[in-house]
């Protein structure tokens, strides 16, 4: 059975990109447009993985990992987050809520599946 | 990339490049507005980040210059003037191009662009930030970038996580199998560490790992793999061999140096230990000073290194250098004297019958011997490299056709002498062709006959004693005799009552102007291809034969001599002459004796055990005077499918023949291939058998 991934994003442009590149490489992709539709999509949805932007309105990335973290079906799962350049003390606050591990954008397709074969094997 | 998304970006960037040019026009009136300056620097920033994701890496290229620019500006490092705006703007119509065009590409006036911008960049008094130097910071890592030809060094790595490693998502199993992903890895885990149950913390993480890994990317590329990590584990990266040549042997550290120099012990203690005389891994735990793990995690790193250095000096050993083929031609020629001047001296010493001389001799034929096969082997290429060109030949001719054929091969590895190799490229090419055409069906007639739509051509080559033997097999149609009989009959090659068995009718074939195909192909079919591959084969002393099955396919085996310079004849004797005779295609010598011939009412056949065998009379048709001794040599051969007989005074037995050309003068003497010089000195012809028998056909 092919995993399944979550992208959070705001912008609908960001997610396109992520759940064609996902889905072309063999994911199952699962769409949020923030913290708190991925929260509530969460809850009734396994997850093997979850790509999550950090400015997001409603709840933002910070919010949702720690939200994640605090459901046993996701203490474990690589959360990966989407970061611009400017955004260090935003990875710092991310790893410390439980993110695995992040992608600065902008990224290329091969990027993104290079990082999820890394957190996701 | 979708082209979907491509032209999803396309919009975006228009839109993007339009409300771009409107706040260059209104910051061309007001240069010190820092929220225009900011619109300007985010859609520079998104035309850039999207034109990389999207492929347009022309434009995220040429844009990047630009954005620098004006983060400087931004930052107030910069101040706007009216040549920044009138450069921006140019940009702009430089970028709208590169995205509308298919394919855009940057064309010198955009380079002459990037190098204003750059200049300006330059110009700015403080050093460029390093913002933007990133652009694809930690995914980057992880993509693998093509393998150079970097020297291998050896890591050793020592990766020990924080407990609440698990807490992020981490699995360092993940980790460790991309370290082995990066070249030769050993991994020891050290479980030390792990507390008694009752004071284990169940979700965290105690184990840690020894990596000694050899890899020819650089250090950044282990650091990378522990990029998310970094901050939550103990990590260190030493060098522990940097690939360079040992000095002379592949042994490693000592096992206590090994330790001391992974800190878990003092160097007074080993010193201390090494007093004892047990080996010092077992006396080291013995004494409590270092635990097993650790003494297991040195001797890993030991295994290993001595593993890779053993390995280099391997590789280093078997070097191999080019030298021209004339030196090597040369070299065989004078081996060929070489061994002709051996035969001597055996003839010499025998007749002399000096025990010491003949001890020497034999020394020497032995060396001779030697040096023969060597030189021979170095001649000697694998014939895969004529393999492969074929696939090409294949696949246009298939797809010309219509067919669809797939080209097997077998033994690529399988050597052959250069000279052969290089002369049996247009045979195999008829004989490749020939299976395509006409033994290979069309997919809609394999279909209605149950086999699979694809042809299959398969080329193999195999050793066979001296011999090579090359195969091309199809599974096509195969041969059908009665049609290669029918046509042979109406061409007036053979008689209508000819009793012909199937091979020998298979190699009706091979007669010049034959051809059984029903329409002439730009492939195949105008009947001029198979006798010349029978000559090219026969040149070089080979044989070829037939075996076909209707509807199973069609199988032809060129058996060639492993070497063109010297070969395996046999030698044989009529009056004061020698003669050499391929030995390849001999299959035994009978007597024949007066009675025989007088049996035979004067007709040139012998029967060998049943079998009613033609002879040819070498002395009759070479015209040596003088009697004919009372018991006479048949040797028989297999030529052209069929059995038959030479009839010699005496043969003398196998000789290794060094082949001399003879001069272009006897060039029209066809059935002689060369010459040979005995061991005293007298010259022997090498008979070429199968054109022999043709000259004595012409001649009856």
């Amino acid at each position: 059975m092919s995993k399944v991934i979550m992208t959070v994003d705001d912008s609908a442009s960001v997610r396109q990109m992520v759940v064609f590149t996902l889905r072309d490489a063999g994911y199952e992709v699962v769409e949020a447009v923030d913290g708190q539709d991925a929260l509530a999509k969460a809850a009734n949805q396994p997850l093997n993985m979850v790509i999550t932007d950090l400015n997001m309105p409603n709840l933002d990335g910070i919010g949702l990992i720690k939200g994640l973290r605090a459901n046993p079906a996701f203490k474990f799962i690589p959360i990966i987050m989407l970061t611009t350049e400017s955004q260090a003390d935003k990875k710092q606050e991310g790893k410390a809520a439980g993110a695995t591990g992040w992608i600065v954008k902008p990224f290329k397709p091969e990027q993104l599946v290079a990082v999820v074969k890394k957190v996701l094997g | 990339m979708n082209d979907n998304y491509r032209q999803a970006f396309q919009e975006e960037a228009t839109e993007l490049l339009a409300e771009l040019e409107t706040a260059l026009l209104a910051l061309e009136q007001n240069p010190g507005d820092a929220e225009l300056i900011g619109r300007v620097f985010r859609a520079m920033h998104t035309i850039k980040g999207s034109g990389a994701m999207f492929g347009f890496d022309a434009v995220a290229a040429f844009t990047h210059d630009v954005e620098t620019a004006y983060d400087l500006i931004r930052n107030g490092k910069m101040a706007v003037t009216q040549a920044i705006i009138g450069l921006t703007l140019k940009a702009c119509d430089e970028i709208k191009r590169l995205i509308c065009e298919e394919a855009g590409a940057l064309t010198p006036e955009s380079l002459a662009l990037s190098q204003a911008f750059r200049q300006l960049i330059e110009t700015c008094p403080k050093e460029i930030p390093k913002v933007q130097a990133g652009l694809f910071d930690a995914a980057e890592a992880a993509v693998p970038s093509p393998a150079g030809a970097a020297p291998e060094i050896t890591y050793r790595i020592r990766f020990k996580p924080e407990p609440g490693l698990f807490a992020t998502g981490t699995n360092p199993i993940l980790l460790l199998n991309e370290l082995r992903e990066l070249g030769k890895c050993s991994v020891f885990a050290n479980t030390e560490d792990i507390p008694f149950i009752e004071e284990m913390e169940p979700e965290g993480c105690y184990t840690s790992w020894d990596v000694v890994l050899t890899t020819d990317r650089d250090i950044n590329a282990i650091r990378d793999v522990f990029i998310f990590v970094e901050d939550q584990c103990e990590l260190a990266i030493e060098i522990i061999d940097d690939g360079s040549a040992p000095d002379g042997s592949a042994e490693y550290k000592k096992l206590g140096e090994i330790l001391v120099e992974r800190g878990v012990l003092e160097p007074l203690e080993l010193q201390q230990m090494l007093g004892c005389q047990k080996r010092i891994g077992t006396l080291l735990m013995d004494s409590g000073k270092v635990s097993a793990e650790h003494v297991q995690a040195a001797l890993m790193e030991q295994e290993h290194i001595r593993d890779i250095r053993q390995k280099r000096q391997a590789a280093e050993v078997c070097g191999s250098i080019r030298v021209p083929a004339e030196k090597l031609d040369e070299m065989v020629n004078m081996v060929g004297e070489l061994v002709t001047v051996q035969s001597r001296l055996n003839q010499l010493s025998n007749r002399m019958g000096d025990l010491v001389l003949i001890q020497v001799a034999e020394e020497f034929e032995r060396l001779t011997s030697g040096l023969r096969e060597s030189t021979m082997s170095i001649r000697m290429l694998p014939i895969g490299a004529t393999f492969n060109r074929f696939q090409r030949l294949v696949r246009d001719l298939s797809l010309e056709l219509g067919k669809e054929i797939v080209l097997k091969t077998e033994g690529e590895e399988t050597e052959l002498d250069k000279t052969v190799i290089e002369k049996l490229n247009d045979p195999l090419v008829h004989l490749i062709r020939n299976s395509i055409d006409h033994g290979i069906e069309k997919p809609e007639v394999r279909r209605a006959k149950g086999k699979s739509e694809a042809g299959t051509v398969l080329l193999s080559a195999e050793h066979s004693g001296a011999n090579v033997l090359i195969r091309i097999s199809d599974d096509g149609a195969g041969l059908d005799a009665a049609a290669i009989r029918e046509k042979a009959v109406e061409k007036g090659l053979i008689q209508p009552e000819a009793a012909l068995s199937d091979s020998e009718i298979y190699q009706l074939i091979f007669l010049p102007g034959f051809s059984t195909a029903k329409t002439v192909t730009n492939v195949s079919g105008r009947g001029v291809g198979m006798d010349v591959v029978k000559k090219g084969i026969e040149s070089l002393q080979g044989t070829i034969d037939i075996t076909s099955e209707a509807d199973r396919g069609t199988t032809i085996t060129l058996k060639l001599p492993l070497t063109m310079a010297i070969i395996d004849g046999l030698l044989v004797r009529i009056e004061d002459t020698h003669y050499i005779m391929p030995l390849a295609a001999i299959e035994e010598c009978v007597e024949l004796t007066r009675k025989d011939v007088e049996e035979a009412h004067g007709k040139h056949i012998a029967s060998i055990r049943g079998e009613i065998v033609p002879y040819i009379h070498l002395r009759q048709l070479f015209g040596h005077l003088g009697e004919c001794p009372d018991i006479e040599q048949i040797v028989t051969a297999r030529i052209d499918g069929g059995r038959i007989g030479f009839v010699v005074d005496q043969v003398i037995g196998q000789h290794q023949t060094v082949i001399k050309s003879i001069s272009r003068m006897y060039n029209h003497i066809e059935y002689v291939s060369g010459a040979t010089i005995l061991g005293d000195g007298s010259v022997a012809l090498i008979l070429d058998l199968p054109k022999l028998v043709r000259h004595a056909e012409v001649k009856q």
